[in-house]
């Protein structure tokens, strides 16, 4: 009685091995641009607007910071620390982690003063979708904290980066 | 000196009970738990305020429109609280529980118990004799963020404390109305972070006559009055804070009452537990002026 189904599984054809699944079901691979390293984003409209905060005014929030290498160091660090923690690291896997170092990095430096354009997306959009609440914008901001102390940045000029972030919160949140 | 005693007692029971959950939290490689579980925390440090000696969550003599507990969701938050004042005629104690649901509703309670000690003898209740309150609280935040929005919008919230004080029978010799009464209060707080500062504002409507510990209003009148209560914070540090507050109350008794007053340095210890230390001013109390001295507290919140 065992022979039968044997059998028949013996004379299964298999399927061809050369059949590309990915262009059957019409999957496109994404490839990142080898000059920047960045995969493909749909068009949109550049602005500086699209930080979501004006600019401080005169050098001393950029030098506070350690100019555009600090602040890089800051974003990236900020972004490193957000992709490894366990609350919000679910946020961070299907997304492009070297367009967001560099865009964050443009927006704190644009915000800062140090001589940057944001060339990103607006808060909304770049947040459309992904569900953030409160707690998520919490842990965020004290990976933020953490990448501005590890820099030597005194307290009170993160505060006074934090809140031309803050305001922000309503087109992050629930969006 | 013992209630001193009873405090370190009280603060190391609460990190022996907090450690294991905090360090839970801070294992490296511990699967992701947002979205999960009661006690999710979510709030930034110190933003949850400390607990006042009503049990609410504020600065520690004025009520903040903060909800108690770390919970920044959808969940549920809790503190636990015991502070001690020691003046120079009186022993003060309270403590207490909060509990704040999803961010929006803070239900609280807290005991208070003013030991006479040696001026009991003086006042004619006999040495150490000691009044006890039984404050029973809700508040309600109805709009606004401490920290996020608009930066000139604050967190709003408005509340009632249920206050029974359980010496009816020495009140009424004191001169007092009642010795049970509710306040109504409305909070507005926000965080400047631009210049690193906490500011508090809240207007109680009272009758309660040392907070309600020698009763409410006198036998002629109610003596229910609109009072103002107020925090200013300044942020040293994620951990740190230095303010100052003020509180004013009413003098239903004819025994000259005073404002509250203190300055005072909070510590958050870990993410878990917050120490704060004052110099409190409470003026006078019962005819014995002057009554200046050392306010700790440790609150513990999830």
């Amino acid at each position: 009685m065992i022979l039968l189904p044997l059998a028949l599984l013996a004379m299964q054809d298999t399927p061809p091995p050369e059949v590309d699944w990915d262009e059957e079901f019409g999957v496109e691979e994404r490839v990142r641009n080898p000059e920047t390293g960045e995969f493909p984003v749909d068009p949109y409209e550049q602005d500086n607007n699209n930080a979501g905060a004006h600019p401080f005014a005169g050098t001393n929030m950029a030098q506070a910071f350690g100019g555009q290498d600090g602040i890089r160091r800051i974003a990236e660090r900020a972004v490193e620390l957000s992709r490894q923690d366990p609350r919000i690291a679910e946020i961070f896997v299907a997304h492009d982690m070297v367009r967001l170092k560099r865009t964050l990095f443009e927006q704190f430096c644009y915000i800062l003063n140090a001589g940057c354009d944001y060339t990103g997306r607006d808060m909304a959009a770049a947040h459309e979708g992904m569900g953030v609440r409160t707690s998520d914008m919490n842990a965020l901001v004290e990976n933020l904290q953490q990448a501005m102390q590890e820099e030597g940045i005194p307290f009170s000029a993160q505060n006074r980066l934090l809140a031309k972030l803050a305001p922000m919160s309503k087109n992050v949140i629930g969006n | 000196m013992k209630k001193i005693h009873a405090l370190a007692a009280w603060a190391t029971s609460l990190v022996l009970f907090a450690n294991p959950a905090n360090a839970q939290d801070e294992e490296a490689g511990a699967p992701p738990t947002s979205g999960q579980g009661l006690f999710e925390g979510g709030k930034l440090l110190l933003t949850n305020g400390v607990s006042s000696v009503e049990g609410a969550s504020g600065g520690g003599i004025a009520t903040w429109a903060t909800i108690g507990g770390l919970e920044a969701e959808s969940g549920i938050g809790l503190t636990g609280h015991v502070t001690l004042v020691e003046l120079p005629d009186y022993g003060w104690q309270s403590h207490g529980v909060a509990i704040g649901i999803a961010n929006r509703l803070e239900l609280s309670y807290a005991r208070q118990n003013l030991d006479t000690r040696d001026v009991g003898t003086a006042l004619g209740l006999g040495e150490g004799y000691t009044f006890n309150q039984d404050v029973f609280g809700a508040k309600v935040r109805v709009f606004g963020d401490l920290i996020y929005g608009d930066p000139l919008i604050p967190q709003v919230s408005v509340g009632i404390q249920h206050k029974r004080s359980r010496d009816a029978a020495i009140l009424q010799a004191v001169g007092a109305g009642s010795a049970e009464g509710t306040d109504f209060f409305a909070s507005a707080s926000k965080l400047f972070l631009s210049r690193s500062v906490l500011a508090s504002a809240t207007a109680r409507f009272t009758s309660g006559n040392q907070g309600g510990l020698l009763g409410f209003g006198n036998a002629a009148d109610k003596g229910r009055e609109l009072r103002f209560e107020g925090s200013v914070a300044y942020q040293i540090s994620r951990r740190a804070v230095l303010g100052a507050e003020f509180r004013s109350k009413p003098d239903n008794l004819g025994l000259g009452e005073d404002d509250w007053m203190d300055i005072f340095a909070a510590y958050a210890l870990t993410d878990h537990i917050t120490l704060t230390a004052a110099y409190a001013d409470l003026g006078s109390i019962a005819t014995f002026e002057d009554q200046r001295g050392a306010y700790l507290s440790a609150q513990v919140a999830f």
